[in-house]
């Protein structure tokens, strides 16, 4: 079948097999080996992206079903050589190790705080449900969330930095306010 | 080249590894694609024990994108043995261990063929074309059922016995006989325990690329043991050692699950030496879960014999330790890792540790984070419960009155270990102030006169462990295959950055960070300057790699000593520049200098007469470079004091974590942000035995929890925030101090939080539950209480197995 999909800002237009998983083509046929695949059932969340600014596990999708549609992944986040502040969060937090599940873990707490801008920490908990972490026990990685919920808030962070932060909330494809 | 304002050990610094991690820029192995590149997928055995009639490739081979399909009759000839470096007794048995079985499979899951593919898609779909005829075998699963050697895994054995290893104190010399201890004791404690099988998760699939071009073989892994492998490859196959290259790349965590030779590293090695292409195999998850080693898996009978006074004076222990179906690279040894553990910190006269090691038809078991420890330290830390609700006493002052005081250091432990330091009263001091310790007891107080449907319970853990991993003489005498030392090379570039070779190989701890931490204090150049080199055998030549909470403590030390070489060398070359004697050569913060005169010379300087040699001193060697290999005298032994507090709800069975609280000693800190998430992971994997995670074989030997919906790895609103601390004795074994902190966590948190859940309820007659504690073991217990026919179940123990869907 024939497809025409934008990731990370760029349109593809690719012939696929309709069982192709949408992970696998991002894998296999697009070079996007950020997102990452860590199970067979949809429960680890290590290959989760956003379509149209909504997170999906891409092992769970067709990339057919990606047809007309925009993807987002971790690759696509960074805006003019600048982090963006969920990424930035988990860094200065130390909210990875091996870094596995951090990819989907990201695009998972974006999705997040576009719904709860200052989510308390049982909100950063159940809104990360769906995505597993076998290294950091969680505790960087909810500090993080609520790290990047203070980042992203118009106004946030230094006098100097503000004007900058805002430049690139403005410009995130998802999340931000 | 500037001085580092600070010093770097102890610094919180963020991590090097981050920049890639987070923006997707990885090298995970699956990642990799060669230029005609084939695709290998594995047919495994649905039944765990069976003989192999007929195996019929004939559509397979036929399918569209198939190269070949292969079986074990292809490679019985050369695929050898997957090899066990850890014979643990002289007379141990240890079956043959193909990678592709050949006659006859011995638990679900085994591979028994291949297909070799341009796509894995097209891989898995000739898959389901391959026709296998199996002649079922009676299934071994129960350890004691299967000492009776009714029925046999492996026929040919003749017995399900694989070996029993023995310590006692009074043969030792260490101690006296338990024996006696226990026939003239006041207090006699016997209890059975079951440490459930674990499936070690980790994040990352494992996956293989092996090309063979150029005379060569590159193999790239998701493995923790780049340099073993490569060894062990080399050896099962016959292949040179030096025609072997193996890369470790970005590796998605391991917790010992990676430290393995397994099946399919050695089938894609074999099929691309076949096939003259390169050869890929990624895993399932449940791919996974089914032929990934497992761990834990013990039955634990221990017998503590004490006075009334709560003195203890002897601690026996019979275990059973479940192999699964076949040896693996240091299966037999994992229990044997926790002979030396279960007198942990308490004074005890005698000691008695028998293993029986047993086959059964089941998934291999190996390391998995804490490897042996965590099992004996479940079971010393719920003894000593045991102990104190026996003779009324509070479970923290009967720890009190047995552990080892801090004065007492050195300390030569009934097990034949020196303990070189140590301070247990400090942090339990630190935890019972931080967790509040009165009040909670206050509030269970009031709870249990309430009759509250939700009680409150305390757990403790005082544990320690050793680690380090090791001594090349201990591992020796305890018939290891290898040695336990660690190598590093720092190599001075003409510019004045560094580069750090270890033999270490990371899978998520940082050591890029760290070891440039090391360094940057050492040579006193910026951390931004060195650049740590790791998990590739063709720049990395030697290493033991990193398992055992091994790699600070023996790898740091190694580049310790790496750059001690480099700084030695550099004076002297530095003093013949200043026209000085060495002797009167300074270095601090990067820069030589002549003691009382404003002559100096940095360290980048010095590197760069070295390098160009244009005026070395007589017989000096150009260059800066230098290597180190460090063997360590000794283990090295984090302890610390876990308190948990959990909230039972006694209508539901449901278990809340209500606040954690850990401080740990694991001597010197260098990066104490890394030692925090360290911790953190490992409570969590800890936690996870304690009330989440088993892995259950039905009655024909199915592993029936084969995926993360079935295999309950515990995702963030599963656990609690954790409080951590530290207290510090630095470790006398090691320039760093370091002691290790990788399995610390897991290690102690089981026991704390099953003690916990006991506590809460133990009022109500409930006296164990078996592991995990899920609400329907805990509630049925509760109800034991009540029915007299479910007093078995509220016993807990071996006798509740059953009853709780176990695998008796």
């Amino acid at each position: 079948m024939h497809i025409s999909v934008n990731v990370d800002g760029v349109t593809y237009a690719d012939e696929v097999e309709p069982r192709l998983l949408l992970v696998h083509y991002l894998r296999e046929r697009l070079g996007k080996t950020g997102t990452v695949v860590g199970c067979d059932t949809g429960n680890c969340g290590a290959c989760t992206v956003h379509l149209d600014g909504h997170s999906v596990k891409s092992c769970q999708m067709f990339a057919v079903q990606a047809n007309g549609h925009e993807i987002t992944t971790i690759e696509g986040l960074a805006r003019d050589g600048k982090l963006h502040p969920v990424q930035e969060a988990f860094r200065t937090n130390h909210a990875l190790q091996c870094g596995f599940c951090t990819p989907g873990m990201i695009m998972q707490a974006i999705d997040l705080l576009a719904d709860e801008p200052d989510p308390d920490d049982e909100t950063v908990r159940k809104g990360l449900e769906g995505n597993l972490c076998r290294c950091t026990g969680y505790q960087n990685i909810v500090r993080a969330v609520q790290d990047a919920a203070q980042r992203m808030k118009p106004g946030a962070g230094p006098k100097i930095e503000q004007h900058s932060d805002e430049h690139v909330t403005a410009k995130q494809p998802v999340g931000g306010e | 080249m500037t001085a580092t304002a600070e010093p770097e050990v102890g610094k919180a610094r963020l991590r090097k590894e981050d920049a890639r991690l987070i923006t997707g820029q990885t090298r995970w192995t699956d990642n990799i694609q060669l230029t005609g590149m084939l695709h290998m997928a594995v047919l495994r055995s649905p039944v765990a024990h069976a003989r192999i009639r007929n195996i019929d490739c004939s559509r397979a081979t036929a399918m569209p994108g198939v190269a070949v399909v292969l079986t074990g009759e292809d490679f019985a000839a050369e695929q050898g043995s997957l090899p066990c470096a850890w014979p643990i007794t002289e007379d141990m048995k240890s079956p043959p261990a193909p990678a592709l079985a050949v006659d006859q499979v011995n638990f679900a899951g085994e591979a028994v063929a291949l297909v070799i593919a341009d796509s894995p898609y097209r891989a898995a779909d000739a898959l389901a074309e391959i026709d296998v005829d199996y002649d079922e075998l009676p299934v071994v699963l129960d350890l004691e059922e299967a000492l009776r050697d009714t029925d046999l895994v492996h026929p040919d054995l003749g017995t399900n016995k694989c070996a029993t290893w023995v310590f006692d104190s009074a043969e030792a010399g260490s101690g006296t006989n338990v024996e006696d201890e226990i026939s003239s004791a006041e207090v006699v404690i016997e209890r059975t325990f079951r440490q459930q099988r674990l499936i070690p998760s980790f994040m990352e699939p494992r996956s293989v690329v092996v090309d063979p071009s150029a005379g060569m073989f590159t193999i790239w892994s998701a493995t923790q043991i780049p340099h073993i492998l490569r060894w062990m490859l080399s050896a099962v196959t016959g292949i040179a050692e030096h025609k072997i290259r193996v890369i470790a790349p970005d590796v998605g965590g391991g917790f010992g699950g990676k430290l393995q030779v397994t099946p399919e590293e050695l089938l894609c090695l074999l099929v691309a030496r076949r096939m003259g292409r390169p050869v890929k195999w990624t895993e399932s998850r449940t791919e996974s879960m089914l032929s990934g080693h497992h761990g834990r898996d013990q039955i634990q009978k221990i017998t503590l014999s004490a006075r009334r006074d709560g003195t203890v004076t002897g601690l026996k222990v019979e275990l059973l330790a479940d192999m699964g179906a076949y040896l693996r690279l240091v299966t037999p040894g994992i229990p044997i890792l926790g002979a030396f553990m279960f007198n942990a910190i308490y004074k005890f006269p005698a000691y008695r540790f028998v293993c029986t090691n047993v086959f059964t038809n089941k998934v291999p078991t190996d390391a998995y984070r804490g490897a042996g420890r965590p099992e004996a330290t479940f079971a010393i830390e719920r003894m000593m419960d045991e102990l104190a609700v026996e003779l009324g006493m509070d479970p923290m002052k009967i720890r009190e009155m047995n552990w080892i005081k801090h004065e007492e250091f050195p300390f030569n432990t009934v097990a034949g270990l020196t303990y070189d330091s140590g301070n247990y009263e400090a942090a339990t001091a630190r935890a019972m102030e931080l967790f509040g310790y009165d009040d909670l007891r206050e509030e269970q107080a009031r709870r249990r006169a309430d009759g509250s449907a939700v009680q409150l319970g305390i757990g403790i853990s005082t544990y320690t462990e050793m680690c380090g991993l090791a001594p090349s003489r201990v591992l020796g005498a305890l018939r290891y295959g290898a040695g336990g030392w660690e190598t590093a090379s720092i190599r001075m570039l003409p510019t004045g950055k560094v580069e750090v070779i270890t033999g270490t190989s990371p899978h998520g701890q940082g050591h890029e960070t760290v070891w440039s931490q090391i360094v940057a204090d050492r040579l006193g150049v910026p951390f931004e300057d060195v650049e740590v080199l790791h998990g590739d055998t063709a720049s990395s030549h030697k290493g033991m790699d990193s398992y055992g909470s091994r790699s600070l403590a023996v790898g740091g030390t190694a580049l310790v000593h790496a750059a001690d070489k480099v700084l030695a060398k550099a004076r002297t070359l530095a003093a013949h520049m200043m026209e000085c004697d060495e002797a009167d050569v300074e270095f601090a913060s990067g820069s030589f200098s002549v003691r009382g005169t404003s002559t100096a010379r940095t360290l980048s300087d010095v590197v760069l007469a070295a390098h160009v040699a244009h005026d070395l001193p007589e017989g000096m060697e150009p260059g800066m470079d230098a290597d180190a290999t460090f063997d360590p005298d000794n283990f090295s032994f984090p302890h610390g004091t876990h308190l948990c507090a959990t909230e039972v709800d006694t209508e539901t069975g449901v278990v809340k974590i209500r606040s954690y609280v850990a401080v740990d000693d694991v001597g010197t800190v260098v990066n104490p942000l890394i030692v925090d998430g360290q911790v953190h992971g490992g409570l969590a994997q800890g936690i996870a035995q304690a009330l989440y995670e088993e892995a259950v074989h039905d009655e024909m030997g199915t592993l029936t929890t084969a995926t993360f919906a079935d295999y309950l790895v515990p995702s963030a609103a599963d656990l609690p925030a954790f409080l951590t601390a530290r207290t510090s004795t630095p470790a006398t074994s090691n320039p760093l101090g370091a002691k290790g902190v990788g399995e610390a966590g897991t290690i102690a948190s089981t026991p704390a939080v099953v003690n916990s859940v006991l506590d809460a309820v133990r009022h109500l007659g409930v006296r164990d539950i078996e592991m995990p504690l899920s609400p329907e073991r805990v509630w049925t217990a509760l109800q034991g209480r009540k029915a007299d026919d479910a007093g078995e179940v509220a016993a807990g123990g071996l006798g509740s197995i059953d009853a709780q869907g176990g695998q008796s």
